[in-house]
């Protein structure tokens, strides 16, 4: 808290503009609601208890269960559906059936996607009275309550539940229940529903292959004399070599093959060989702003956004793809895998220079961008404290000098009203977006966006 | 699915007569299968009717839950389905003794499903058979239409929570006779009550003259107090007129079936099959109103005979530890939760026990000593015919207003959790917010499963009109663009939407972080906005 105020003052000191100042106090005052926000990082959203019209009998009475992943789909299931959904489309009306939410990377960096088709039945529906600005806090005593019986005063605590640190990513199913029941795919799959049936651009060949110190073997040599496979072609030539060579043939056009000599060196075959590896590789930074602005719709739609970017590049890539997890406020840190990424909480305020700093840093320590492709992918809402980008852009310039891509999706978060947000204005004032079109390209989302959009966002970002 | 064993259907048998004899009514016929698994998986989907209709949905997870909290109940899984015969699922590995147990629980639900009123249009056919006919159909009209088919299912589907189930109950069983009111029952019970010049006086005297011109005149009395009042507002007869207009139109509430009769687009002769698939959505989702309506009753009646009949069974004992171990989890009270089946045996065992001492009448109620409360008893034995009553005339939110009272939640010690998240321990702390029966009927009654009222209206420009009437809570918005989508297609043009929305107001925001326990109350300002579905996009303006 005090590192922030003491950021702030250093920041006022410079000179700020009253708007700045009111952002920059929301977050602040965000951020002592909520106390200590490395604490907050690490919290996760309230529990659920179910609810009356959950308990039933099956379940109750012993009788077991349906798994609540009714849908095990396979594969050619999955893919009819698409279908069906794009011809929804063509048909005017929305697509429904949703993949995006699915993701549900394996705990030890050994990623999975369970791919559970999901849709909602839109009805009219009371909602309970949700607060506006979500991230304010905890709506604490206004939850509508549940029952319970037994000893306690009125106001006694009867128990407590651990936040807990870390919880399991994906939103929407695939909420750990029913675990084997699930089924489980590889998010390459993911990433070749996006790239068919979304149309998602290939990726475009940057001619950057560079070789690896891995062999691959392969039956591509030819030895002649012994070997895996007779490469009976090129025997048959060798053959005719010889004996044309020992004056054996002298009617070329009647050749009578029985007569043929047949020297062992004559015959050609395949073996099995050491190759070198030429495939490129690529390694994807994922950037995410977990400052305090951050809270409900915007860190939704980037944690999305960047799931299935991360699917995508799987599937370009051959699975050849590493990823590195980054988030960052006013300080910016490594975090070991996607859940994660995911589980924090958002609190504090916000630095983007701080994310891009860590981000060179990494590739310069580690020499990443000689063996590389290098894609970074940052979401944010667009605050940032630092107004003019005086910290962001220069680290931001340095960054594209070796990356393939970086991918800025700014989700906002309806605070500042319809005016442009901070790393939007100083983005485009920098000229950047124009001179490097190549590498850098921004999307700017609306905090009500849909799936289609954040896959069109997407399409524009990798493009 | 396979029938249940000859040796598990004598003891089934058995069940029946036990439960007979102690007082519980249902049809003869029933029929039990064995499911697997798999069966399970394909069951559920189809809200357990093997015959239901098939539809992509289906096939795909559906997402009930938004965000931090369930956002909208819907009808599970469950072991016994209201058909004619009852169908109902067993495991096939079940020892005797729990089959007992679960029969004896389907039973309870058979016996409520036949007898309790809001079940009455479902008791007139089978509805397995005609699931099957409505399956046949939808496959015919597939073929035919191909995917538009599914176009229709799912935008009536959007609607089928908005099916007028009430005003179905009310027209069982009512002759449609002379029930449209005469001019005269206008005039006095709509024009002078409400019209202009209302006045308690007025109203007597008219009474008055009206006796006296039939007494005067037994022929033609009222012939010519008509005449006179006709001649005296002029603009009587056109209000009676539009009054009769009014009346007829159909549906008002039930959006679905006012789509069906008086949609342009529907009624045109290339999209009348449409119709078809409709009728079959609605009359499905009638079918299962009832259901979602009397779950704590359903469950409680259910619990209460099980554990009843199962204690009484001579042919088991020997099981009553094994009894215990699943009764108690069916039936305990969760220290934080609502167990629907706890809660409704135990009012039932509760009101059973009230009715039994006379504790209904009013002279219990007159009295304020508590020890003499504590004592009354005048022995009436009519514990068992009231909760009987019950059975038949209460569905939940009836029956949780009218029982749930301070002496029951005392009893059982039943509160009103809270939860917050406490900052320093890193927990989440569940405390008691309150123990009064107000706040904890309250509790359950904002739980209860009820969906939204919207009254169908048609502009004069033709497009539809769908009002919101507020209750203090708003409509899912994220869902608002789904459902208008639908109905603007089954409409044929333009659809307004007319609802609350809260906007909120920030409160006092310089709260210095200690102070948060007494956060002021949070003030909502509630606006009505219109949203405006026209050639499928979505609009939102401010209406007032």
């Amino acid at each position: 808290m005090k590192k922030l105020q003491e950021l702030y003052r250093r920041l006022e000191a410079r000179g700020l503009s009253s708007e700045q100042r009111q952002v920059i106090e929301w977050e602040l005052h965000l951020a002592k609601q909520v106390g200590d926000p490395e604490r907050k990082h690490n919290a996760s959203p309230p529990p659920r208890s179910r609810s009356l019209y959950r308990y039933n009998d099956p379940e109750l009475l012993q009788q077991g269960l349906p798994s609540p992943i009714t849908a095990m789909v396979a594969y050619q299931t999955l893919d009819r559906l698409l279908e069906r959904d794009l011809q929804r489309e063509k048909d005017g009306f929305p697509r429904k059936i949703r993949v995006g939410k699915l993701v549900k990377p394996g705990r030890d960096g050994d990623d999975k996607v369970v791919v559970i088709p999901t849709t909602v039945e839109e009805k009219l529906f009371h909602d309970q009275i949700r607060d506006e600005s979500e991230g304010e806090g905890e709506g604490e005593g206004e939850e509508p309550g549940e029952g319970g019986t037994g000893e306690g005063e009125e106001g006694e605590v009867i128990g407590e539940q651990p936040v807990h640190e870390e919880q399991g990513g994906g939103s929407g199913a695939g909420q750990g229940q029913g675990g084997s029941h699930e089924l489980e795919s590889t998010v390459y799959d993911l990433g070749r529903i996006l790239t068919e049936q979304f149309a998602l651009p290939n990726l475009k060949d940057k001619g950057k292959k560079r070789s690896l110190t891995r062999y691959v073997y392969d039956l591509t040599d030819k030895n002649r004399g012994f070997g895996q496979i007779l490469d009976k072609k090129a025997t048959l030539k060798r053959v005719l070599q010889t004996n044309i060579g020992l004056q054996r043939l002298h009617d070329l056009t009647q050749i009578d093959t029985d007569k043929l000599i047949v020297s062992p060196r004559d015959r050609v075959y395949r073996i099995l060989s050491k190759e070198k590896d030429y495939e490129s590789q690529a390694v994807v930074f994922f950037v995410r702003d977990y400052s305090g602005s951050m809270g409900g719709k915007p860190t939704e739609l980037v944690v999305n956004q960047h799931v299935l970017i991360y699917a995508w590049l799987t599937y370009q890539y051959q699975k050849q793809v590493t990823t590195r997890f980054i988030l960052h406020d006013t300080e910016a840190k490594e975090v070991d895998n996607f859940q994660a990424y995911y589980a924090m909480q958002v609190a504090g305020g916000t630095q983007v220079s701080s994310a891009y700093r860590l981000v060179n840093q990494i590739v310069a320590e580690e020499e990443l961008a000689r063996d590389s492709n290098i894609y970074v992918f940052h979401g944010t809402d667009g605050d940032d404290w630092d107004t003019y980008g005086e910290e962001a852009l220069p680290e931001l310039e340095k960054m594209l000098v070796y990356a393939s891509r970086v991918g800025i999706t700014i989700a906002e978060n309806g605070f500042a009203g319809s005016s442009r947000s901070e790393v939007e204005r100083y983005l485009s004032k920098s000229g950047l977006l124009e001179d490097k079109k190549e590498l850098l390209r921004m999307d700017v989302m609306s905090k009500e966006s849909t799936e289609a959009r954040i896959i069109e966002g997407i399409k524009h970002l990798i493009s | 699915m396979e029938l249940i064993s000859q040796h598990a259907k004598k003891i089934m048998e058995g069940c029946k007569d036990r439960a007979r004899e102690a007082g519980l009514r249902f049809g003869d016929e029933t029929l039990e299968y064995i499911v697997t698994n798999r069966d399970l998986l394909e069951l559920s989907p189809k809200i357990m009717i093997p015959t239901l209709y098939d539809y992509w949905v289906q096939d795909v997870e559906v997402l009930r839950e938004s965000g931090r909290y369930e956002l909208y109940p819907n009808n599970p899984y469950e072991t016994v389905i209201n058909t004619r015969p009852p169908i109902s699922y067993y495991n096939d590995n079940n020892p005797d003794w729990l089959n007992v147990m679960i029969f004896y629980h389907v039973i309870g639900h058979i016996d409520f499903f036949q007898n309790n009123l809001f079940f009455r249009h479902t008791a007139e056919y089978d509805f397995t058979s005609r699931a099957l006919a409505d399956k046949r159909l939808i496959a015919r009209l597939r073929s035919e239409k191909g995917r538009w088919v599914d176009y229709v299912i799912e935008f009536s589907k959007t609607i089928d929570n908005l099916v007028g189930y009430y005003d179905l109950l009310a027209n069982i069983n009512q002759t449609d006779g002379d029930r449209s009111s005469s001019m005269l029952d206008f005039y006095f019970d709509v024009f002078l009550q409400h019209g202009l010049r209302s006045s308690m006086n007025t109203f007597s005297k008219e009474i008055e003259r009206y006796n006296r011109m039939l007494r005067e005149h037994p022929e033609d009395g009222e012939l010519l107090f008509i005449k006179s009042i006709t001649e005296k507002h002029s603009e009587l007869e056109a209000l009676y007129a539009k009054k009769l207009v009014e009346k007829k139109t159909v549906g008002r509430c039930d959006l679905l079936r006012f789509l069906m009769e008086y949609s342009p687009f529907l009624n045109r002769e290339e999209n009348r099959w449409m119709l078809m698939v409709m009728e079959v959505v609605r009359s499905t989702s009638l079918y299962f109103q009832p259901q979602i309506r009397t779950k704590i009753l359903n469950e409680g009646w259910a619990s209460y005979w099980h554990e009843q009949l199962f204690l009484g069974d001579d042919r088991i004992n020997g099981h009553e530890v094994d009894f215990a171990i699943v009764n108690a989890k069916v039936t305990s009270m969760p220290r934080v939760g609502l167990n629907p089946y706890a809660l409704g045996m135990r009012l039932f065992q509760y009101l059973e026990e009230q009715a039994e001492k006379g504790r209904m009448g009013l002279e219990y109620f007159q009295t304020a000593d508590q020890h003499q409360r504590r004592t009354f008893d005048q022995g009436t034995g009519k514990g068992r015919d009231f909760i009987f009553h019950i059975r038949e005339n209460y569905c939940d939110s009836m029956f949780i207003n009218s029982f749930l009272d301070q002496e029951f939640v005392d009893l059982h010690r039943l509160f009103v959790v809270g939860k917050r998240l406490n900052q320093e321990r890193k927990t989440w702390q569940y405390y008691v917010r309150s123990r009064k029966a107000v706040d904890y009927k309250q509790m359950v009654a904002d739980s209860l499963y009820h969906p939204p009222r919207i009254e169908v209206a048609v502009a004069d420009n033709k497009a539809l009109v769908l009002n919101h009437v507020f209750e203090g809570k708003p409509l899912v918005r994220d869902f608002i663009q789904g459902v208008l989508l639908g109905v603007e297609f089954l409409w044929g043009s333009e659809v307004h939407l007319f609802t609350s929305d809260p906007v909120p107001v920030k409160a006092g925001s310089e709260s210095d972080g200690q102070l948060k326990e007494e956060r002021p109350k949070r003030i909502i300002n509630w606006k009505r906005f219109r949203y405006a579905m026209k050639d499928r996009s979505l609009t939102r303006t401010l209406a007032e």
